[in-house]
């Protein structure tokens, strides 16, 4: 325990974290994004309203404006939809639904991007020849194109009654399955150049097993770009997401990510009732731009020639 | 050559050979009708190194002694030939094993920046082979075996907790050692250990060298491409050229009355540290390409005795007066000059 | 007047914890035609001081006080367009690693005759003609036929020598030489060493060799500098410096190098290593590893002091002994 104020002391210290406490950027990106994960994690506390559960609506109250415009109501901060939903509360649950997806998609991504990677990269022959032709015909789709296609072959495999409940996962497997090409190549590359280092021939030398000089060895060394990928990844995989939502084969309206909400209330946009489409396409934007803020300096602060 | 192994020899390679293929891929080949292209990294090499003595390779680069090197501890196999621990062939075994013979001989690299997985602890490096060899079993057994090779190494044993990066070049290769010393080897392959060293580090490690093997009564393969380290370590060397052995010999009859125009070239071309003597005649010309060696004497193109049967027939290793083996027609048909000592008496 | 003054320069890098000093206070001269060593090992700063000659500093490096002087005018603060110019016709540099030196999308041919084009202001007819006498003076056989070829066509001892070609074709008055044979064979070395030494002296042009290895040194140079942390040390004629070195530095670094012929059982060896840029202890830099430091030693800096056939940073010599 001794070593913990130290510890901690080097951690605040480090190149790294002075370089987060120098760019405000970065700073205003990671408390704008920890506000949102916040809500997201806490929207059934948080939440005025639970937007899904029939007995809380109050069909009076629909189609209310923002509560600073005319006709609000300071119950319904950002106004209702047709339904009487309460749109703060609509976006605070829908934004637990993108961020689940897009994280559980990136991880999915990463670990079989890294995965694939290595076994190329560390076996070449056949296996890196197969792996790498593989990644470059799903490079020459529009992502969303093959996410689209893993998505359609998904629902048709399952019968229509269990749609609705398995959306996530086929979301969540339609969006890792297509972006884990970017971490397989970067992995890979690394892998071929760390093979042939001398610590390599070292570890064969004393008798390490080729998994274990995989896992033990090349893995920790390659790992560097991973991080940044998967932030910046991640704002695709959650704009993804809310395109296939939009475009209907998402989530559905009685689970709505933020894409569900945007395609709802877009359908009332030229009735007037504009609150219901753009604070929900104001939140994704948020949510994607500090994501990219962030894996911007987190790319930046990790790559040793601009230190 | 009949094979011999005295008991006097801890190891003994027979005619290895190595060949890779470095062709262009398949789909280049057939659309510009190109052939296969080989390279033999070694050529039909024998020798065998004394037990408890350091046997040393010389020769730049390109003459295939690292790949020596690496043959021997199994990371290529040999495309032909034997090699012969203590007798036994492992020829073609994998690296690592058989456990019980690999761990007694073992390898450090050239690089000190490379040689070491930067993100590991120092102790996890040190402590691999103890594991995987079964050496120690709990961790408190690899902590204190840890804490006393690097005593003996000369490194603080407190410093196993570090990573290799706050660590300086020499003391980098003084880590290598002691990963190297934790199976006790008899054998210890060293791959150009100080080439990446400032002088005054280098001394420190050759220094290091020398005691342990002493202490631990080790044989040493010792590869370099200088001949002034060589002289200070080496017992026995063997002069490379381009994959072939070109001469091989007690150190003294080498340096002192060398038998092969290319070793008298690399004798000549080390600088010396005298101010004013002769100016040292460069011989001209650089290593030809590997993949395509001159017919004949592979050093004919820069020989200045060449005659036409080295132009066509490649010479053999044969005994000389002092004591070595040179494959060298001009030796063999006496018309190598006697050799003005250049060195520093 | 020197062709080259350096004047008490000193060449900082700033970082987040406070600035690094590299080259400490290092004052040299060079005449015309004259070929100085200088000599130190790694974290020395004798590539830095290279690199503060030809005004190449990295930044955030820079040369913080002090004045590097060409023919008695300052050349360290010029504007970034008039040191270009000196750069290439004033000063020729030649690099340790042939391979990077030279542009692998030009010809050898462009890359000459571009040079002196710029610098000399010959018209291509002409620059062409040189360029073929140039590679021809340098040794390459086949001048004309080589002259349309790409970098990556040459061996390792070529490029250095087209290297050599490159600097000198502007005919600059000094040539700054960062480790020219390091990464060549040592067969190899002894030709291009030959070469450099044969065609400085035929156009009187000067050199500053930077190297770690005192053979080379031993072969080519007239006098030389030996850095330590930063510092000049030791300077004077390379006879004196080698056979009958002042500094206990010095001593240690020509004791330890192995020479063949010797038979000793041990290498003689300075313990421990170069201190860090970080933290500069008080006092002499060398003083942890001399075995010869007095109590001073650890407290007082050594100045350079006339000794020998030159200068010597030591306690142990001039009027503080």
């Amino acid at each position: 325990m001794s070593n913990f104020m130290p510890m901690l002391y080097a951690f605040w210290d480090s190149d790294i974290t002075y370089s987060f406490r120098k760019s405000r950027v970065a700073v205003i990106s990671a408390l704008v994004l920890l506000a949102m994960f916040l809500t997201a994690i806490f929207a059934p506390s948080l939440a005025p309203q639970d937007p899904f559960n029939i007995a809380e609506l109050d069909l009076f109250d629909s189609e209310l404006p923002p509560a600073w415009a005319e006709g609000g109501s300071a119950a319904y901060l950002l106004g209702t939809d047709t339904q009487a939903r309460d749109v703060l509360s609509s976006i605070m649950y829908g934004m637990r639904i993108s961020l689940l997806v897009g994280f559980a998609s990136v991880i999915l991504a990463a670990v079989m991007g890294v995965a694939l990677g290595l076994l190329g990269g560390f076996l070449g022959g056949i296996v890196d020849a197969v792996l790498m032709r593989i990644a470059d015909v799903l490079l020459s789709f529009p992502p969303i194109l093959v996410a689209l296609l893993i998505n359609g072959i998904l629902r048709g495999a399952l019968p229509s009654s269990a749609q609705a409940e398995s959306a996530l996962i086929v979301l969540i497997l339609s969006i890792g399955l297509t972006n884990w090409v970017q971490y397989a190549r970067t992995v890979r590359g690394s892998t071929m150049v760390e093979r042939r280092k001398e610590y390599i021939e070292a570890a064969r030398t004393l008798g390490t097993g080729k998994l274990a000089i995989m896992i033990k060895h090349i893995l920790p060394n390659v790992l560097g770009p991973v991080l940044v990928i998967a932030t910046i990844n991640l704002g695709m995989a959650v704009l993804t997401e809310a395109t296939l939502s939009f475009l209907g084969v998402g989530m559905p309206p009685t689970q709505p990510s933020l894409g569900t909400l945007i395609q709802i209330g877009n359908e009332f946009l030229f009735s007037g009732i504009w609150w219901v489409v753009v604070f929900p396409a104001a939140a994704l934007a948020i949510l994607v731009l500090a994501v990219n803020l962030l894996g911007d300096w987190l790319r930046d602060a990790l790559n040793p020639k601009l230190r | 050559m009949t094979p011999q192994i005295t008991p006097d020899d801890i190891l003994s390679v027979q005619n290895i050979s190595k060949r890779f293929d470095v062709s262009e891929p398949f789909l280049n080949r057939l659309l510009e009708r190109r052939p296969r292209r080989i390279l033999t990294a070694v050529n039909d090499i024998s020798f065998d190194v004394p037990r408890g003595k350091t046997f040393a390779v010389v020769g730049e680069s390109g003459c295939g002694k690292s790949t020596v090197a690496r043959l021997l501890m199994g990371l290529h196999s040999p495309s032909g030939g034997t090699i012969r621990f203590e007798g036994d062939d492992i020829t073609h075994m994998p690296p690592g094993k058989p456990a019980a013979l690999r761990r007694r001989m073992q390898m450090i690299f050239q690089d000190p920046y490379a040689s070491l997985n930067p993100r590991w602890r120092v102790r996890d490096i040190i402590g691999e082979p103890l594991k995987n060899f079964g050496i120690c079993k709990t961790r408190a057994e690899v902590t204190r075996e840890v804490e006393k090779l690097l005593s003996q190494v000369g490194l603080n044993p407190a410093d196993a907790k570090k990573f290799p990066h706050e660590f300086s070049g020499g003391q980098r290769q003084r880590l290598s050692i002691a990963r190297a010393l934790t199976t006790r080897p008899e054998l210890l392959i060293c791959d150009e250990p100080t080439s990446a060293l400032d002088v005054s580090v280098q001394s420190q490690i050759l220094n290091l060298m020398k005691d342990l093997q002493d202490e631990f009564n080790m044989s040493y393969i010792f590869i370099s491409h200088d001949l002034a380290v060589v002289w200070y370590m080496a017992d026995v060397l063997a002069v490379m050229y381009l994959g072939k052995i070109v001469e091989v010999g007690p150190k003294e009859e080498i340096f002192g009355n060398p038998q092969h125009p290319y070793t008298r070239l690399l004798m000549e071309t080390v600088p010396k540290l005298t101010v004013g003597g002769a100016e040292r005649a460069p011989v001209a010309g650089e290593v030809p390409n590997p993949i395509s060696p001159p017919p004949g004497c592979a050093f004919h193109p820069r020989c200045p005795m060449a005659n036409d049967t080295c132009r066509s027939v490649a010479p053999a290793l044969n005994l000389r007066e002092g004591g070595q083996k040179s494959a060298c027609h001009a030796a063999d048909e006496g018309r190598l000059k006697p050799w003005l000592r250049l060195a520093a008496e | 007047m020197s062709l080259l003054e350096l004047d008490n320069i000193v060449v900082e890098f700033p970082t987040r914890r406070g600035p690094l000093e590299a080259v400490k206070g290092l004052s040299l001269d060079l005449d015309e035609g004259e070929i100085l060593g200088l000599v130190g090992e790694s974290g020395a700063g004798k590539s830095i001081t290279g690199a503060a000659i030809t005004g190449l500093i990295e930044p955030p490096g820079l040369i913080r006080s002090g004045e590097v002087r060409l023919r008695g005018a300052r050349i360290d603060n010029l504007p970034a367009d008039k040191m270009r110019r000196i750069r290439g016709k004033e000063i020729g540099a030649i690099f340790q690693d042939p391979l990077t030196s030279l542009n692998p999308v030009y010809t050898v041919g462009e890359q000459l005759i571009d040079t002196m084009r710029v610098h000399l202001g010959l018209d291509q007819k002409t620059a062409r003609q040189r360029a073929i006498d140039w590679l021809a003076e340098v040794g390459i056989p086949a001048p004309e036929a080589r002259l349309d070829q790409y970098p990556h066509q040459f061996s390792g001892g070529m490029r250095q020598r087209v290297v050599i070609a490159l600097a000198l074709c502007a005919e600059p008055k000094l040539i700054i030489a960062d480790e020219p044979t390091t990464a060549l064979d040592v067969s190899v070395q002894a030709q291009i060493l030959s070469l450099l030494k044969r065609l400085c002296r035929e156009n009187g042009t000067a050199v500053v060799l930077v190297t770690h290895d005192m053979g080379v040194i031993a072969e080519t140079a007239d006098r030389v500098a030996v850095m330590y942390a930063g510092r000049l040390v030791e300077i004077g004629d390379v006879k004196q410096v080698i056979e009958e070195p002042l500094h206990p530095y010095t001593r240690g670094l020509m004791a330890s190098i192995p020479q063949i012929g010797i038979r000793d059982r041990r290498l003689t060896q300075i313990e421990c290593a170069m201190p860090g840029l970080r933290n500069p202890a008080p006092g002499c830099a060398f003083a942890p590893r001399c075995p010869r430091a007095m109590d001073h030693c650890h407290s007082i800096r050594p100045a350079p002091q006339d000794a020998g056939t030159g200068q010597v940073a030591c306690h142990l010599y001039g009027e503080t002994s």
